[in-house]
């Protein structure tokens, strides 16, 4: 890699420390602090750096920002709900609570301005002031007024200040650009970690009762397993940190020692298999890992991960509801008749299996159906005379909030309101076996 | 009533207050007693009973919640110290938000009680900030950051009342205050100077299914980059299954959260749990019967799930019966009935005489004492108090004698008498158990049980009589406890059959020999038949002895409560009542009050026979009658026609006259204004398929 980072007009000792903290983003904190220039120069109006999550933009940011004691104020996207908060959070760091209350309520770009620039007057910058934004959602910026984002890119000209505006992304500035067409910032790539990089930075974050080789080799491990299939480094952090005291265990059973790498690896290898089935979904807490990992010996899957309960206990009408409601968005409101009526005559099969249904309406998703068409499937498939009472009603809405019907039509539209059917073949499957329903037999798809 | 006013129009006139006679609670409880007493008594009656429910299902609910609010609290405690300590495993997961995922089952409205006890709990033993949320009040994510710190900080926050109205101008004003990095700096200078770890800020969403996605995702952003900062606990209420989470939340916001699932107590449980509460003791003297009960059992079951309903149910039978009956002033404690008896009214022993149970108790009496019975009121008195003694004493031997049953029945296979206690109380209810068909395989099977199977139902039984104190239970008790011990005292030799040997190997020899398929019959036959009448082995008759006491308990105590004097007192029985009021059918109603109009307006000019409408009945029911007449698609001209002859005839006009059954103004507003009122209820709609016609629904609109 590159040698320390150099730079005229900042401190060598603070340089080195950032070097320090940034591990394998050296060149990028050189590139950086180049594009910055010395504290007193004037410096880009606007840079835009973007690279994928996890790719630390915002921890070398806040660690330049932070260390050389630039002035600068983070403003994060999703956090702003209205305009109004990001300039009350950039005038309040900059220039004191005094200037944030002389925003106006609904404050407009163009007060921004005013009051920047009278503030600005009162207290000329010494050094560049930089404005970070942080688009988590980039999305956010687009929303919002249409002229926000240009003016923020030629923030310095419209206050005349030594202001720079920093934003970041997981989005391509291509995504961004306003079709008016706009003040183009220094678009800055920060690219993936390499595998060597990733071992270079998780080994950072050692247990302290273990030496720094024993956890870079467990790292070395980990990575063996899971570079495969995951390269975010907040999931393998996490990883790490869940799997790492399975990894010591027979370091304090005494059975090996730091050097049985071998030994250790055997010990390990099983359960990182295991770890491997459930990568990205968190399925259950850290904390419950270390409980299942504690369990296994006795008896297996006696904590299970989220996605195993899926079971959901529902009072009998529901279920029929849910049933005809599942029928009826699978099935082509055509065929109710040969399902659901006793004596339906005879039926062509050759005209009943038309030539373009024959893709599987499980691929193509649930349909809307009216509500009266759900009612007269739900009657027919129940076994008993049901009175249409004031609560079979109420189940209805109340399948809906639990998000297991969704509404198609609008809100408002009380007359015949329409539904589509929100949950899964399995799911529906499993209801259905409660009740001693034959759903399969029903549905269009499997005739 | 006349104004001063010369000019015409309306004018509001209020009642004067003096005339409206404020009517005290007991005034309503007077149906078929004159008499203030009695009133005022069944009322004080009613209220204690309805107050000692509440307070009962309360601290059932706690003792229920107990253990999961335990896990809870347990989880907010850990959580918030934890992060202070240096531990590795703590410090990697520093940026998680801990997360309590708790499961509560699909009856919505019930989890609002299990969330007030929580959140009364959290706020004494872990800290007071805990904000709880509701999905209907955070429409946007404006109004979640609002409520959260509204909450949390305890209403510093300024509501601003005119947002309705000029919510863009107020947005400043919130907006400037609502940020958790507002929050943040609060909490930092709350606790600026205190050493020890910090209470947590605990958000619960109550209903976690029903928020949006997006707002929720992005306030577990934002919260998660104070994460550091301000310790944050979330609890997430679910009502379906937990993979709701990830079916919500993305990965990149759920890697944000440490979840822990928590599951409460299924619903069915939690009902079981209160029919042995209120049900299934001795101590509650208001009782439902067979019919009412299986009316609340089957609106749990069927339709809501939710044991507040059931409990409602309850109350509302026993306003019923205290508010119909007037002999329920007997419905109380025994030592208090019998101090009523006493104090009872001439009207009242009238009553008591004419109960049919009373009746056919009377009728099983000499002459001698039916004719006192029926004259003298101090005879009767006395009889009363007898009858009375003998009710609850029929309560004390029921329920110990129905639990021992269902322990003895309820692992059998097959459940001939059903798997849930109340199931079999439902059974007893309606009839005489032993008649069944059911209890007859029952007791098939319970004869055919293993010692251990057996034994450990008797064990149960033993156990549930130990905590009885009437002297028949006591002596049950004894029965049981002895032949318990004498099976245990059977050992293994004493299982075998004795040596019967001779009896059976002829046959057996027989076998060997070369037989036909007839012979072979026989001989099996003839088998069997020695096999059943072989000598029974010690454990088997130990096994019949047991079973035949059972089975005379079960014939002495578990009689239907019919079958008993006075059982109108204590019981409720109007289930068409209790389900006319918890299982609305307006659908039903709508459509008996247009086809009958009768019914409702109780008019005898529209008295109709054979189902049909009267021509004089109202419009709307005209209208009605003649499109149910029609196919799914009605002309709306064919349609006045028809109505417009009906009309005429109504009004008696000549069906040879020319202008018979003529459409003129005033009945063309009158079908108008009837199909418009059909078009409110939901019976026809507009339809854009063909002009002049309306479309026929069958569910209605709503």
């Amino acid at each position: 890699m590159t040698g320390p980072l150099q730079h005229p007009g900042y401190d060598e000792e603070k340089l080195r420390k950032i070097a320090e903290l940034l591990p394998c983003r050296e060149v990028q904190a050189e590139l950086l602090l180049s594009l910055m220039g010395q504290p007193e120069h004037r410096s880009y109006p606007a840079i835009f750096i973007y690279g994928h999550r996890a790719s630390g933009k915002s921890h070398t940011i806040n660690m330049i920002m932070k260390e050389l004691e630039l002035p600068h104020v983070m403003v994060s996207c999703v956090e702003c709900l209205s305009v109004a908060l990001l300039f009350e959070q950039v005038l309040l760091s900059f220039f004191g609570a005094d200037a944030a209350a002389l925003l106006p309520r609904g404050p407009s770009l163009s007060d921004f301005v005013r009051i920047y620039r009278q503030q600005c007057s009162d207290s000329p910058a010494k050094q560049t002031r930089y404005i970070v934004s942080i688009m988590e959602k980039a999305e956010m910026l687009r929303d919002t007024d249409a002229n926000l984002l240009p003016a923020l890119l030629r923030l310095q000209e419209l206050v005349e200040d030594n202001v720079s505006v920093i934003l970041l992304s997981e989005i391509v500035w291509d995504k961004f650009r306003p079709n008016t067409g706009c003040f183009e910032p220094l678009l800055l790539h920060f690219s993936d970690y390499s595998k060597g990089e990733l071992q270079q930075i998780l080994s950072k974050d050692r247990h302290p009762s273990y030496s720094a080789e024993f956890y870079s080799s467990y790292i070395n491990i980990l990575l063996g397993v899971f570079y495969s299939v995951c390269r975010d480094l907040r999931e393998l952090r996490h990883l790490a940190a869940l799997n790492f005291s399975k990894f010591c265990e027979p370091l304090e059973e005494g059975k090996a020692k730091e050097s049985d790498t071998h030994k250790l690896w055997r010990n390990i290898e099983p359960h990182l298999k295991k770890a491997m089935r459930t990568v990205y979904l968190r399925e259950v807490s850290s904390l419950q890992w270390e409980k299942m990992q504690e369990m296994e010996e006795k008896e297996a899957g006696a904590v299970r991960g989220l996605s195993a309960h899926t079971h959901v206990e529902l009072p009998y009408y529901s279920k029929f509801l849910l049933i005809a409601a599942y029928l009826a968005s699978y099935n082509p409101a055509r065929t109710d008749k040969r399902f659901f009526v006793k004596h339906h005559g005879k039926i062509k099969k050759t005209n009943f299996l038309k030539k373009n249904e024959k893709t599987s309406n499980h691929l193509l998703g649930p349909k809307p159906f009216p509500l009266d068409r759900m009612l007269a499937i739900f009657h027919s498939v129940v076994d008993s005379r049901v009175a249409p009472s004031a609560s079979i009603f109420s189940q209805i809405s109340s399948l809906v909030t639990l998000q297991l019907l969704n509404q198609a039509s609008h809100d408002d539209q009380l007359d015949a309101p329409k539904y589509k059917c929100a949950v899964s073949m399995d799911f529906i499957c499993a209801i259905s076996r409660t009740v001693n329903f034959d759903i399969v037999k029903y549905l269009y798809d499997f005739l | 009533m006349s104004t001063s006013s010369v000019s015409k129009g309306c004018f509001v006139f209020k009642p004067s207050a003096k005339k409206r006679k404020i009517v005290g609670n007991e005034e309503h409880f007077r149906r078929g007693c004159e008499e203030k007493d009695g009133c005022a008594l069944r009322y004080k009656l009613c209220k204690q009973l309805w107050d000692r429910i509440i307070s009962d299902t309360e601290s059932l609910q706690d003792e229920l919640n107990k253990k999961i609010l335990d896990g809870l609290l347990d989880f907010a405690r850990e959580r918030s110290g934890g992060r202070k300590h240096g531990d590795w495993a703590a410090q990697m997961r520093a940026s998680e938000i801990p997360t309590a995922a708790l499961m509560l089952g699909v009856n919505v409205p019930d989890h609002d009680v299990t969330f007030q006890s929580l959140s009364e709990l959290l706020r004494s033993s872990v800290g007071p900030y805990v904000a709880s949320l509701q999905a209907k009040e955070c429409g946007l994510l404006k109004h979640l950051m609002k409520r959260v710190l509204e909450r949390i900080t305890g209403g510093v926050v300024a509501v601003d009342e005119e947002e309705d109205e000029e919510a863009d101008a107020s947005q400043i004003q919130t907006g400037a205050q609502c940020s958790i990095s507002n929050l943040c700096e609060w909490y930092k200078g709350k606790f600026k100077k205190s050493t020890g770890p910090n209470p947590p800020v605990v958000v619960i969403f109550k209903d976690l299914e029903a928020f949006n996605p997006k707002v929720l995702q992005e306030f577990i952003l934002i919260c998660s980059r104070y994460v550091q900062d301000l310790p944050l606990v979330f609890v997430f209420g679910i009502a379906t299954s937990p993979s709701t989470i990830q079916n919500m939340l993305p990965h990149s916001v759920s890697s944000l959260l440490c979840i822990e699932l928590f599951h409460s107590l299924s619903c069915t449980q939690h009902l079981s749990t209160v029919i042995d509460r209120f049900v299934l003791t001795p101590s509650f003297p208001f009782k439902l019967n067979g019919k009412v009960m299986q009316v609340l059992i089957s609106i749990f079951l069927y339709h809501d799930f939710s044991v507040r309903n059931f409990i409602k149910g309850v109350q509302l039978a026993l306003l019923e019966h205290f508010h119909s009956q007037p002999l329920s002033v007997l419905c109380c404690e025994k030592d208090v009935a019998l101090d009523v008896v006493g104090h009872l009214q001439p009207k009242d022993l009238e009553r008591i005489r004419g109960l049919p149970s009373f009746k056919r108790h009377v009728e099983a009496q000499t002459k001698e004492e039916q004719a006192e019975l029926l004259t003298d009121d101090a005879c009767l008195k006395e009889e009363c108090k007898k009858l009375i003694k003998s009710l609850h004493g029929y309560h004390k031997n029921y329920f110990p004698v129905l639990r021992c049953l269902h322990a003895l029945t309820s692992s059998l296979p097959r459940y001939p008498l059903g798997k849930q206690i109340r199931e079999l109380h439902l059974i007893c209810l309606e009839n005489c158990v032993w008649e069944s068909e059911d209890y007859g395989t029952a007791m098939k099977l319970l004869r055919m049980l293993s010692k251990d199977e057996l034994g450990a139902g008797v064990q149960r039984c033993v156990e549930i009589l130990e905590q009885e104190t009437s002297k028949t239970m006591r002596e049950a008790l004894e029965r049981l406890q002895e032949l318990l011990s004498k099976m245990k005292g059977l050992d293994l030799s004493d299982m075998a059959p004795p040596a019967q040997e001779p009896v059976i190997t002829s046959p057996v020899r027989n076998l060997g020999k070369k037989t036909d398929l007839f012979q072979l019959q026989k001989t099996l036959l003839q088998m069997n038949e020695t096999r059943r009448s072989k000598r029974l082995s010690p454990f088997e008759i130990l096994r019949n002895e047991t079973v035949d006491f059972i089975e005379t308990l079960v014939k002495s105590h578990l009689s239907p409560p019919e079958t008993q004097p006075l059982h109108e007192a204590l019981y409720y029985g109007s289930s068409a009542t209790v389900r006319r009021h918890l299982n609305a059918t307006p659908r039903t109603s709508i459509q008996a009050a247009l086809s009958d109009p009768y019914f409702y307006l109780q008019n005898e000019n529209l008295r109709a026979e054979d189902g049909g409408v009267s021509n004089r009945a109202p419009d709307i029911c005209v209208a009605y009658k003649l499109h149910l007449e029609c196919g799914r698609l009605i002309n709306l001209f064919d349609w006045m026609e028809a109505y417009s002859t009906v009309a005429s005839a109504a009004e008696g006009a000549d069906p040879e006259a020319e202008d018979f059954g003529r459409v003129d103004e005033i009945r063309h507003a009158r079908f108008i204004r009837a199909v418009s009122e059909l078009e409110f209820l939901g019976f026809v709609k507009s339809t854009k398929q063909k002009t002049d016609h309306v479309a026929r629904l069958t569910w209605g609109g709503c």
